[in-house]
This record gives C-alpha cells, structure tokens and sequence, in this order.
C-alpha cells in the first residue's frame, strides 16, 4: 500500500510552483493529473510497439493489438464489466452519449415517446437528447430534485411510465456531488420497458464501479479524469441492444465487407469503433487503470470522501459561504459560492495563492438556473490531494475576502 | 499574474463604482452580457447632439466587468461620439497587446493591462465596451 507522500512523487506536476506557492491542485473535476507510470506506458508503447491496429501482419502491428485489446479487457473488468465486447473506445463521455444518442435514439425512440432526464446533467447528458428528441419528436422530462440536491425518487416515479424510451442520468453529479441511485433507477426503468444510461464520467474515477450489478444499458465515461489521457473514453454497451443498432461514426474498421454500393458492419465491439482508435491512449489509459488498481479504488473513495467531508465542514462553517448539495453522501467535489464575490474573482484570487479551482457554469447552466445562480465556484479532490490543502485553500478564500473588502 | 490585477486602482473601482445606477430619462439603454461568466451589466446613455452628456451602469459582474465598466463611464461622460469611436480604438488595442498605443494616457484604465494575459477575462473587461459600441449604433440610427 503506497503513503499519499508515495502518491504524491508519482504526480511530477504536484511540484509546481504557481505564482510563487506550491500548487495546490482542487481541480480534479474537470480533468486529473497523469502519474508517471501512465506516461512511461505511452512512451514505452511509442518507443517499442506502436503501429495501427487490426491491419498489419507484421509484428509491430501485431503487438499493438494485442496491447490495444489488452487495454479493452483491463477496463472492462475495472468496471466489472459482462463482457469486454461491449466496451467501446471513444473519444470521451461526450461521444459516448452522443454515439447512443444518434445511434439508439434516432433509431429506437419514436415520435411521441419521452426521455427522462435530471436537471443536473453535464450538457454533455442534456444537449444529445434535446436534438435527438426534436428530430424523432420525443419529449423531455426532467426527474425532479429535492432542495438539498438529491433526486425525489417518489416524484420521479410517476414521471416514469411506459411511454418513457429512455432514462439518461448521471451517476455522480459534476456540481452537487450527488450520487444517484443508478442501480434503483436501473430496475424501475426495465420494469417499463426503458433503456437506462448511466453518465459515469464523475463516478468511475473516484469509486469501486460495477456495471454488472448495476445493470444499466448504457454506461459512459472518460479517461483523461481517471488519471489517463485525454482523447480517449468509453461507453459501455449491453451487447443485445448494441447488436440491434445501426453504427454511429462510419469507414474503415467498422466494416466486414464493402461493396460499391453498400456494407456491411463489423462485429462488436468494432462495429462502433471507425477509424484508427485511440491506441495509444487506450495504453495509456490501461496504465493508469493498473494505477488505480495498486492503490485501490476502496482506498481512493474513502480518501476523497474523508477531503470532502473536510472540506464541506470548514466552507459550511466560513461566514458567507454557501455550499451547494447534499451534505452526506456525496462525490469529491465541492460547489460554493462567498456573499460577495464573483466565483471568477474568487478563483483568480486563490490562483494568485497556487491554489487551482474551477469557476463558472460547470457545463450545467439549467443547474446553475435551479440552484438561483449564475456561477459557482468548485474544489473537487482527488487521491494526490491532502487534507492540509484544504487548509491552504480556506485562507486563500479568507484573503479573497480581505482583498475584495468581503466581511 | 493575477497579483497586479487585483491592484488598489481595480479595487477602487469595484468598491466604489462611479456613476453607478439608473438615469431618470436615458436617451438609450443597452443591456449586454457574459453568457460565459453570467455577467450582466445594463448601461443608460443620455446623449444631447453628439455628446454623451451622462452615462451611468447597473447589474452584476466580476471585480474587473465593474471596475472597467466604472473606468469607461469616468471616462466617457461628456465626451463626443467622435472621440468614444477614438478611445473605443484605443480600448481594443491596450486590451489585445497589455499596453496603451503610442502617446495616449488611459488613466486608471492602465490598471486593467494585466487582463490582457488572461484571456478567459478579456471578455470581462471588454463587455462595457462592446455594450456601449452597441449604444451607439443604436443612437446613431434614431
Ligand atoms: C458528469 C459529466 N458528464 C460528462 C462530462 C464530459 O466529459 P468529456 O468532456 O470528457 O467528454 C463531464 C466532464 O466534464 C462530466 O463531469
């Protein structure tokens, strides 16, 4: 078992410097830091193994593949996966929902069915199905959420009858912290016949994840913030539905046979994976799971919760501070705002102490409309971070105040 | 970076904004915004002839959306249509390259330079100047 000090070494950017101070990265939400066994993956694959994959005959080409494949079957059973065929390389959770959405959706929801949705989606998990619904003539519905940011599961039930085609909702939310209860949800959505996906991006890099007890249809998330790459993430698929649909993205790969004037589709997984994949990144991204794996992802959840209970505790007890979503129960992210400043002044301020938070909308405007704000600002914590920088961030936000006048 | 931004001029400004509030009978009033950061600044301009005779902005922004917008209105206020499109110019110019063209003195406005390096907050500084081009427009075509 590594000490967070061992941790710590394996992340060479924690040792920045910004602006004079010691980084203190409370940026995690948006995008995770490489450790340098991920790094060394990447260059060793460039270095000794690189060629495209599923093509060449040749060694390099050979090896690839295996690596390549080998990186599928490492996800898939990080994520305890049903089987490594329904996991498919994309770019990122964004086109992972966006692939369900033109490939399922636009196929298997008919005109006058609904969506479920919740008004805490990334607009990743909002925009797709607003154009998808549009061009099918589907209808919207929103889950409705109780005032402390969790789901009401009794209101939701009654959204929830036999003309919903597909409920899409997020597992851990990227503002609110709240996880929801995808596996309840999951179970009421089959009874009716609805397809279930799971936005998983804030979830699988901060929890044990188990997509077979789950049991969701539809399961998406990225690697660039679970200590991989960007470039690359996945979507999981049940294999009947992903047998039913017609490809997303189409050309090389994801082809059997072509003819002048038709093809036909590769099998599964490939038949949703055109073009030269991620390869490099799936290494990479394998690399960083292996990461995950040493440290223990009981270990990671238990550590962030512990920085997140700190850290929801010192901002709820800090004059004029609001902290938004549940207080128990939650992802490592921390959404708040100080009476008086501007989320943007805020986070320039704390920048100025090395200290890195994200302020804005969060990528979840209709959110930040039901929580009567324009912005928030956001720590979120991964397993590199320290309870002593949470104490470094509480005085860059009681010199803000000082600065900025803010009693 | 943000070390000199936050300086004593900026913060003059944001505590205490100059021509702050609503005109009685504003000749034209122009409402811009900053989808990005939810800024949302209203200005009132009162024009006689080609003068801006008074100016004067509500809403809510960041430190630097109000001090610059404060910056703008001390500024402007009696100024001419004519030499506005000038310092419009002139705004531009200091706010791309950190630094006022040859030979003009932009005041406290040279407080803002070190926005010039940020460019998620650029847009902060330059919404009241966007707005008023807009008001502008608008007067010129009454
Ligand atoms: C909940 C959630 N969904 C989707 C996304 C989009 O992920 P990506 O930008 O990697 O496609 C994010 C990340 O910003 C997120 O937090």
């Amino acid at each position: 078992m590594k000490t967070i000090t061992e941790i710590r070494k394996d992340f060479p950017i924690l040792n920045m410097k910004v602006n004079g101070k010691s980084l203190v990265y409370l940026d995690n939400a948006a995008s995770s830091q490489k450790p340098v066994q991920a790094l060394d993956a990447f260059c060793r694959f460039c270095e000794s193994r690189y060629a495209n994959v599923h093509r060449g005959v040749h060694t390099l080409g050979e090896h690839a593949t295996t690596d390549y494949e080998a990186a599928r079957t490492k996800v898939a059973e990080f994520v305890n996966a049903p089987s490594s065929k329904g996991i498919i390389f994309t770019r990122g959770t964004t086109e992972s929902i966006n692939l369900v959405a033109y490939a399922f959706g636009r196929r298997f929801v008919k005109h006058g069915q609904a969506i479920l949705l919740t008004p805490m989606e990334h607009h990743a998990n909002l925009v797709p199905w607003q154009l998808m619904a549009k061009s099918v003539g589907a209808e919207l519905r929103f889950w409705p959420m109780k005032p402390d940011g969790t789901l009401d599961m009794e209101a939701g039930k009654k959204l929830l009858d036999s003309s919903v085609a597909l409920v899409a909702i997020t597992h851990v939310s990227n503002v609110l912290g709240t996880i929801n209860p995808v596996r309840e949800i999951a179970l009421m959505a089959h009874q009716v016949g609805a397809k279930v996906l799971v936005d998983g991006a804030q979830a699988v890099p901060h929890m044990p994840v188990d997509l077979t007890e789950i049991d969701a249809d539809f399961y998406a998330f990225s690697g660039h913030k679970m200590l991989g790459p960007t470039g690359i993430g996945v979507l999981w698929g049940r294999l009947d539905v992903l047998e039913d649909m017609e490809p997303f993205l189409t050309g090389g790969e994801m082809i059997k046979e072509v003819y002048l004037d038709h093809a036909t589709w590769n099998d599964l997984p490939y038949k949703f994976e055109a073009g030269t994949p991620p390869i490099s990144e799936a290494i990479t991204l394998s690399a960083a799971i292996s990461y995950l794996n040493d440290v223990g992802m009981e270990w990671v959840y238990s550590h962030t919760r512990a920085l997140t209970s700190k850290a929801y505790e010192l901002l709820s007890q800090e004059p004029g501070v609001t902290v938004y979503g549940p207080a128990v129960d939650r992802g490592p992210v921390v959404a708040f705002n100080v009476a008086g400043i501007h989320p943007h002044d805020l986070a320039a301020l704390l920048d100025q102490e090395g200290v890195a938070i994200r302020a804005g909308h969060h990528c979840a405007q209709p959110l930040m409309r039901w929580l009567e704000v324009q912005a928030t600002a956001r720590a979120s914590f991964y397993l590199y971070n320290t309870m002593e920088e949470i104490d470094v961030m509480m005085d860059a936000i009681r010199m803000a105040k000082k600065v900025l006048r803010v009693a | 970076m943000s070390h000199d931004l936050y300086g004593e001029i900026l913060l003059d400004h944001y505590r205490l904004p100059r021509n702050h509030g609503r005109l009685e009978n504003p000749t034209i009033t122009v409402e811009g915004t900053n989808p990005l950061c939810g800024d949302e600044l209203t200005l009132d301009l009162e024009f006689t002839g080609d003068h801006l005779t008074n100016i004067s902005f509500s809403g809510r922004g960041c430190a630097i959306s109000v001090a610059a917008t404060s910056m703008l209105t001390e500024l402007l206020k009696g100024k001419t249509i004519h030499e506005i499109e000038e310092w419009t110019g002139n705004f531009r110019t200091f706010i791309r390259e950190g630094k006022a063209p040859d030979g003009v003195d932009m005041g406290d406005i040279q407080s803002l330079a070190g926005v010039a390096q940020l460019p998620v907050r650029v847009k902060c500084a330059t919404l009241p100047w966007t707005t008023l081009e807009q008001g502008l427009v608008r007067y010129k075509g009454t």
